[in-house]
């Protein structure tokens, strides 16, 4: 049973007119189990919160604390973070040429593991979880993420996910640019994933969508920096069908 | 040996090909009033079925072509014996052969070799330069129809090493030259890949990695003259650079003359820059007499380590420092690939990894 905490947090980017605060302090707590849909519109914060939690540099925290099971996630550097046990799933991963999945995956599992994972079983679990994802076999000689389309980039980050079994999970924008059939597919591994491991999940999404293959316990949603209003799946609906305007002009 | 140097002026720095060698770090190979001492440095490792090297007199052997490299125009000054590596006509040899340096001394020293690749021969070349040598090089390849040459020079060298040197290939009608420069040793390394054609059909790939730590000076200045209709070319140079004063040089010339109609070119420069006080310079040149043409272009970028890699890596609990690894060796992989040897492979990515940890990159 894990607990991330999340209290009060600020945080600012820097800009050519120095800072410019993003977050005006945030309070979530996400326990092992459950599912927290964070909604709201482009803009308010929801990815800053994301990357914030994973430890992006472009992000100063300037006030509040973050702490998975009672320490302090924001003094940890951010392969620490993912050794802690937290994985963001990325809305736009990033490219490394000449690095192949096989390597990379091999390499991470290794660092959240302690140990490199025993050879034999560890090709098994990899082709298993890639075949349940409906990936090809010859992917795991790309380079990571290189030339892969928006469906393949974000089936990569759920294969992740499924390998390196985090405690909580964010993903941030998992359902942007993907079509039915993808988004079936990688909210079908996240369920897996949920249902292996009593992973706690902050989904982070803009549109309603992936909440009929990936039900939340808790919606909250997010304006300008900070949580607004919290309820149950039923607000999401509300939100399918009012949207975020009553939120954006106050 | 000879001593007419005559025709020899020594660069001055102002000159567009040394405007940017620190000439002061020649060790005397450039200078009228050193002796460059002739030798025949290249050797086979073992020896092999089509493939027969002699030595011979410079007179008997001479050029193929013509340099206006001072440092080639001077060594040439003083070459007595010629070093000729043949590969016999329809040879098809599928295990590289290794070429090694012998009786490299440390004094300033010429040396010049002639390859050449009979009709329809199929070859690859891998040439390790290793020790400590101040050399001024020649090498020429001649190119037969139809023939097939991969030819890697590693220049490996101890850290006080000065090599300049003229890798320049003549390739004939439907031939095929495929050459992987790395250059990681050395304190000065400049470096001449340069490719004439003989006639159409011919191609030419040229691919190169150099990382530069404290203080080397590591300069490639390609020259590819499509003189011929219908060839085509390909150049690839990466760079790392890491550490003070560590600076790079990438030429990439390539000049496409007036009866070249179809000719098929681009060429690309990458520099990755890894820490302060390095510094890459890279200018590629075309120069272009015909329209009529299937394509050129050319690209350099120069830049720093990619942060977003970085988090990427580091987000799937990989630490900086291996993450930083992993993705200079990505950015090598697509060039060391090519030398399909997985011993030089592990060499030289063991080498550039020990390079980092030294200047703490």
């Amino acid at each position: 049973m894990s607990t991330l905490e999340i209290k009060g947090l600020q945080v600012a980017v820097a800009t050519e007119n120095g800072f410019t605060d993003i977050l005006r302090g945030v309070d979530l707590t996400i326990k092992s189990g459950e599912t927290h849909a964070i909604m709201g519109p482009n803009g308010s914060g929801k990815s800053t919160l994301a990357y914030s939690i994973a430890g992006h540099p472009k992000y100063t925290i300037t006030g509040g604390s973050v702490t998975l099971d009672g320490v302090d996630v924001l003094a940890m550097s951010v392969d620490e973070r993912a050794k802690a046990g937290l994985f963001l799933a990325m809305q736009y991963p990033v490219e490394v040429p000449g690095v192949s999945v096989t390597n990379f995956l091999r390499t991470a599992a290794t660092a959240i593991r302690g140990e490199a994972p025993k050879v034999r079983t560890w090709v098994g679990e990899v082709k298993e979880a890639m075949a349940a994802l409906n990936m090809d076999s010859n992917f795991a000689e790309r380079s990571v993420n290189e030339g892969f389309s928006g469906g393949e980039k974000k089936r990569h980050e759920i294969l992740q996910l499924e390998l390196l079994k985090p405690k909580i999970a964010i993903l941030d924008e998992t359902d942007s640019g993907l079509d039915v059939d993808a988004l079936r597919i990688v909210s079908e591994g996240v369920n897996r994933v949920k249902a292996n491991s009593d992973l706690g999940i902050m989904l982070i999404t803009h549109y309603t969508r992936i909440l009929r293959y990936i039900k939340p316990d808790f919606v909250h949603v997010f304006a300008a920096g900070k949580i607004v209003e919290e309820g149950g799946p039923e607000l999401a609906d509300k939100l399918e069908e009012k949207g975020y305007a009553e939120y954006t002009t106050a | 040996m000879s001593t007419l140097t005559s025709n020899y002026l020594a660069p001055t720095g102002r000159e567009e090909a040394w405007r940017f060698t620190p000439l002061a770090r020649t060790g005397g190979l450039l200078d009228s009033a050193v002796a460059l001492e002739s030798v025949n440095s290249i050797e086979l490792r073992t020896s092999l079925a089509g493939v027969n090297l002699s030595v011979k007199t410079a007179s008997d052997l001479p050029a193929i072509s013509i340099s206006e490299d001072s440092a080639t125009i001077r060594a040439r000054d003083f070459i007595s014996e010629v070093t000729h590596i043949e590969i016999a006509k329809d040879a098809n040899l599928s295990e590289p052969i290794i070429l090694e340096r012998r009786g490299l001394n440390g004094k300033p020293q010429a040396s010049r070799t002639l390859i050449t690749l009979g009709v329809n021969s199929h070859a690859t070349l891998i040439l390790v330069n290793t020790g400590n040598a101040i050399l001024a090089d020649e090498i020429e390849f001649d190119l037969a129809s139809g023939s097939n040459l991969t030819f890697v020079s590693l220049q490996e060298w101890d850290s006080k090493a000065i090599h300049l040197g003229r890798q320049h290939a003549v390739v004939g009608k439907d031939a095929t030259f495929n050459s992987i420069v790395v250059t990681v040793g050395g304190s000065l390394v400049r470096l001449l890949p340069t490719v004439d054609y003989s006639g159409p059909g011919s191609s030419a790939d040229l691919q190169g990695l150099y990382f530069a730590t404290d203080g080397q000076h590591l300069e490639h200045r390609l020259f590819v003259n499509h003189n011929v209709p219908n060839a085509k070319s390909r150049v690839n140079y990466k760079g790392a650079l890491a550490g003070d004063k560590a600076h790079t040089v990438w030429i990439g010339d390539v000049y496409i003359r007036a009866n070249a109609e179809g000719t098929d070119t681009y060429e690309l420069n990458r520099n990755l820059l890894l820490s302060d006080g390095a510094r890459a310079d890279s200018v590629p040149n075309l120069e272009i007499e015909t329209g009529e043409i299937v394509g050129a272009g050319h690209a350099s970028t120069t830049g720093r380590f990619d942060d977003e890699q970085l988090f990427y890596l580091s987000s799937r609990g990989i630490p900086a420092e291996l993450a930083r690894r992993l993705v200079i060796r990505g950015f090598f992989a697509e060039i060391i690939g090519k030398i399909k040897s997985e011993e030089i492979e592990n060499r030289l990515m063991d080498r550039i990894d020990s390079e980092l940890a030294k200047v703490g990159a």
